[in-house]
């Protein structure tokens, strides 16, 4: 397999029209929906149009799958404090500086704390090693698939200047606190293909036994995404008991007992905990906390700090709970394209990369 | 949250190594890839870590799968 | 000048500075209107109207594959004058130095500097140095203000823009602004990619000589493609249709936004021209462009339209549609 036919394949125009085409074939008699919970897939859809080109049956909904946009604002302040008020260097993705807390990072920047951008965790530790006198700190956000790297940086041994605020979140726990809202109407749920390549397909399988749903993994390039979608939808209208399983469109990645070094890595390092979602609450069991042996790198207990509880989650007006799991469309809210755009965001599914109201405002699909 | 990018391990040095794609390069760290990586695999690297292995075999049975389950799409395709 | 740092006197306009200019920018710079070192440079341009423009270059790494600040900021503005339709001639060099940068490295920025001046046909004529305290600034921070000779009837004898006028560019985007982009993200480049930075002057002249008026003419530096177009949109009043399997790419380029979540109508170009320009005059422009070296790799990749004036939309590679916006402050890389 030569470098570029890796992925070319699964970009190839010609193949994705003959997957539209045969989608359209599809008479389902019905309006079927489906959710995917991932803000690459979102993005994946949106700048490439694919919307466009479904069926007009097939509606495809935005979940809260955006890491950056469920972190609680809480954190966000937190990582300023400690830039500003404690001195630390703060590590942080791409994705989380321009994401409002009170004030967002890039603010603290230009206020003088000391944030820097990183592309992953090792850059932070490197930057530790480099700083040794003063206190690092990374703000940890992402869901499994970043959540690991965490884990194996932690496991290295990373300076002792090295500590992180903790905002990882699972998947599972938010899928099944979804399934039990009674608002939400799906028809079965795209699962995100590298956090199930970490992750593997097993976890799930209790879910989509219990919930009876569709539920198809699948990985991130166009024909990925259709070749997911169809198999959803044959799932859909197909005999009930070829459900309850999970699907796998993505088995070049994703295999059921997925990356099981980093699955152990994981659990050596972490344990489950409640978490907020911003927008959508507390989720029992759906965020991680360090175990014992490595509390220590903990920053909450490092600086002694700890998030403020009574931080507003949103702006008055802001709809962005509802838009995370689909019901509501970014055009419904008052606040869209009129005060809250990518410039001047009044909430996080604007500011992040993947947030839903981002990418409709960016890309604006055109039907 | 799920940006992650196929590139061939090009050299492995204990717990780091370096993947290339045509003339972009970069350092990878391997701590959490299973089996032994192997100079010459295509992994999946999500923020500078390796996080899987990818499988040619697999790939070539998705396209296979493909070929299968919709043979119609088979028409003027090599794959 | 092998040890020697960049000292505050170096900016203070006394004898240190005067060594300066004698021993390191006279030696480089030889130009006769700058040799008299007046206030100002005294040009003569004749009847003809002229051009002006400014760029401050504050770029780091300073030295990157295929250029530095040196021959970014003679290119920079030089590229400026060109796509106005002016040809470009006499620049001014402000320079804002570190105290404790390596006079080693400001004399290579400086011979960069005249390289590309030489090589773009203008010539420094006046110049500033001023220097800040250690920790103050990145370095080497360059400001150019360049004058050129505008083209007779130009742009006055172009005619309006309207529905079927095509969008053309001279080669493939972002070189320049992945190759920056590299540097800052710990990438390595092991292959062929380096910055596009060069004067864009012959391309210029290639349209006016093939016959060709054109009715938009940009250098997509920062902001990238996506920046110019809408700027396009949105001063013609016109809606702009790009099709995204038309646009140039290198490979790397690709490569690199893939990896870390860029948008490649995003990344800056230093070398590239981007004309809008009538529908008759499309294949004549492009046959312009392909007969140069700079522009082997010119692409016609949009059209202006009549529906959603003000906005720019892409028709995607895979028969979607989607817009293009102002892109964001910074480039970001990602995890998501």
């Amino acid at each position: 397999m030569g470098e570029p036919s890796l992925l070319a394949r699964y970009r190839d125009p010609a193949l994705l029209a003959r997957l539209v085409g045969r989608l359209a074939t599809l008479e389902p008699g019905r309006e079927l929906s489906f959710m995917h919970v991932c803000g690459t897939h979102e993005n994946a859809i949106a700048k490439n149009g694919l919307r466009g080109l479904l069926p007009p049956w097939l509606r495809v909904i935005a979940g809260p799958g955006c890491p950056v946009c469920v972190c609680p604002p809480a954190d966000i302040d937190l990582a300023v404090q400690l830039a500003l008020d404690h001195g630390a260097i703060l590590a942080t993705y791409g994705d989380m500086v321009h994401v409002p807390g009170r004030v967002s990072l890039a603010e603290a920047r230009a206020r003088g704390g000391d944030v820097r951008v990183v592309y992953g965790v090792a850059d932070a530790v490197r930057v530790a090693g480099e700083n040794p006198d003063r206190p690092t700190v990374l703000l940890a956000v992402g869901f499994e698939t970043t959540a690991c790297t965490t884990a194996a940086a932690l496991e290295a041994d990373p300076p002792p200047s090295f500590s992180m605020l903790l905002s990882h979140r699972l998947i599972p726990p938010a899928l099944r606190a979804l399934l039990a809202m009674e608002e939400i109407r799906t028809d079965g749920f795209l699962l995100p293909g590298h956090v199930l390549t970490v992750t593997g397909s097993r976890p799930y399988e209790p879910i989509a036994e219990e919930s009876g749903l569709p539920m198809v993994v699948a990985g991130f390039e166009p024909v990925d995404i259709l070749l997911g979608l169809l198999r959803l939808v044959e799932q859909a209208l197909g005999e009930p008991r070829a459900r309850g399983r999970v699907g796998n469109s993505y088995p070049r990645a994703v295999r059921r007992e997925g990356n099981r070094r980093a699955v152990a890595a994981m659990e050596r390092v972490f344990e489950p905990a409640d978490a907020r979602w911003r927008g959508l609450g507390s989720i029992p069991a759906s965020g991680l906390r360090l175990r014992e042996t490595y509390r220590g790198r903990d920053a909450l207990e490092r600086f002694a700090v700890d998030p403020d509880p009574d931080l507003p989650e949103s702006l008055p007006g802001c709809l962005c709970a509802q838009v995370m799991v689909g019901l509501k469309e970014p055009e419904e809210c008052g606040l869209f394209g009129a005060g809250c755009g990518p410039d001047t965001p009044r909430g996080p599914c604007m500011v992040s990369f993947e947030g839903t109201c981002r990418n409709r405002y960016l890309y604006q699909e055109q039907r | 949250m799920c940006l992650a990018f196929p590139m061939k391990l090009v050299q492995v040095e204990g717990p780091t190594g370096q993947v290339l794609e045509g003339g972009i390069r970069r350092e990878v760290r391997l701590d959490l890839i299973e089996p032994e990586p192997r100079v010459g695999q295509y992994v999946l690297i999500h923020a500078g870590y390796a996080i899987q292995v990818l499988d040619e075999q697999e790939a070539q049975e998705t396209l296979e799968l493909i070929r299968q389950a919709y043979p119609e799409l088979d028409e003027g395709a090599d794959g | 000048m092998t040890d020697e740092r960049v000292q505050l006197g170096h900016g203070s306009g006394g004898r240190l500075t005067h060594e300066l200019i004698e021993r390191l920018f006279l030696r480089h710079l030889d130009s006769p209107l700058l040799a008299p070192l007046g206030d100002a440079a005294l040009l003569d341009a004749g009847p003809t109207r002229l051009a002006l423009t400014t760029d401050s270059f504050v770029v780091s790494p300073l030295f990157f594959a295929g250029g530095d600040i040196g021959s970014l900021a003679v290119n920079g503005t030089v590229n400026d004058l060109a796509v106005s339709g002016a040809l470009p001639r006499w620049l001014s060099l402000g320079l804002i130095l570190e105290e404790g940068l390596p006079m080693e490295t400001l004399e290579r920025v400086v011979r960069s500097v005249a390289r590309a001046a030489e090589v773009a046909g203008v010539q420094v004529v006046t110049g500033d140095t001023k220097v800040v305290e250690r920790g103050k600034g990145d370095g080497l921070f360059i400001n150019t203000a360049g004058v050129g000779l505008l083209r007779p009837g130009y742009p006055e004898g172009a005619r309006a823009a309207g529905p079927g006028d095509a969008l053309l560019v001279s080669g493939p985007l972002g070189d320049h602004g992945a190759v920056i982009l590299a540097a800052r993200s710990g990438v390595e480049l092991s292959g062929p990619l380096v910055s596009d930075c060069a004067p864009v002057i012959d391309l210029v002249d290639g349209l006016f000589e093939a016959g060709v008026t054109p009715l938009f003419m940009r250098d997509p530096t920062r902001g990238g493609l996506a920046g110019v177009a809408c700027d396009l949109a949105e001063q013609l009043r016109r809606g702009l249709v790009l099709d995204e399997a038309q646009i140039p790419l290198g490979p790397d380029v690709a490569t690199l936004c893939d990896l870390l979540g860029t948008d490649p109508l995003q990344l800056a170009c230093e070398g590239r021209v981007v004309a809008l320009v009538g529908a008759d005059e499309a294949d004549r422009a492009l046959a312009a462009w392909r007969g140069r070296p700079a522009g082997a790799g010119a692409r016609r990749i949009g059209v202006l339209d009549d529906r959603r004036p003000g906005q720019v939309v892409l028709n995607t590679r895979f028969g979607g549609q989607r817009r293009v916006v102002r892109p964001a402050a910074e480039l970001l890389p990602r995890i998501c």
